[in-house]
């Protein structure tokens, strides 16, 4: 499966247009994280451990969207965007959304 | 006394934020005028169309992010600032921090795929204050940096 967010894909051509696909996730802090992201934040800087699971969100919100495309028969997916949310106390949406197209 | 003791650990907090966060945020900007420098040669656009008339070998999604706190110093001098409203440095720099550590981790990641440039780069930026209303709650906003990486061909 290959991922742009180009409206197409350079050095190959689009076969079918298969609609639009995403994938998304919902996840909170873990309770030891966020006590340490808040003992980092008297200080400020990098908290990793946010950078680290706001990364593994996205990945899972790729992989959906990406079986997604899959189950529609695709082998790409072009115009690919990412959207993320802070949807209650301590729990974030991200979600990836394209579309579903395929290449040859 | 319990006011003093009070004012005491406020004071504290503020001495550490201010020293140990100017220091981190110093740190953080030499480092990233370093890795910049190094990756001058992967090249950026926000055209959302590559050039027709150069042939590109693979394209793939590149992606680079940072989730950035402020410091307890920052946090109260901005409420400080927000009381008669302007500008506020003290939060510019962070945002400038983070967006620039996602460019640079996105054009890293560019380079692992052996590409040299990279199209259609879109920003996005969202808060992460957790327990809104709750005073001691962490504020920290994500950077995300993301576009196609084009290897020459």
């Amino acid at each position: 499966m290959e991922l742009t967010n180009l409206e197409t894909f350079p050095g190959k051509t689009i076969v079918r247009h298969l609609g639009l696909v995403q994938g998304s996730t919902v996840r909170s802090k873990h309770v030891g994280k966020d006590f340490m992201a808040g003992l980092k934040n008297f200080v400020g800087g990098e908290l990793k451990g946010y950078t680290e699971l706001l990364n593994e969100s996205r990945n899972e919100a790729i992989a959906r969207m990406v079986a997604q495309a899959r189950a529609a028969g695709g082998n790409a997916v072009v115009n690919v965007r990412f959207s993320t949310s802070n949807i209650a106390a301590g729990a974030a949406e991200v979600m990836a959304y394209g579309t579903a197209v395929e290449i040859r | 006394m319990e006011l003093l003791f009070q004012l005491g650990i406020i004071s504290l907090l503020l001495l550490i934020g201010w020293s140990i966060g100017g220091a981190t945020e110093r740190r953080h900007f030499r480092s990233l005028v370093k890795r910049e420098a190094q990756l001058r040669d992967i090249l950026v656009f926000n055209e959302r169309r590559p050039p027709q008339d150069q042939a590109f070998g693979q394209a793939a999604l590149v992606m680079g992010s940072v989730v950035i706190g402020e410091d307890y110093f920052k946090r109260f001098a901005a409420t400080l600032r927000s009381l008669f409203g302007g500008t506020l440095r003290m939060y510019e720099s962070v945002m400038d921090r983070g967006r620039r550590e996602a460019i640079v981790r996105m054009k890293a990641a560019a380079r692992r795929q052996g590409a040299t440039m990279v199209f259609n780069v879109r920003f996005e930026t969202s808060s992460l204050s957790a327990d809104a209303g709750q005073r001691s709650s962490v504020f920290s906003a994500e950077f995300i940096a993301y576009g196609t990486a084009l290897k020459p061909r």
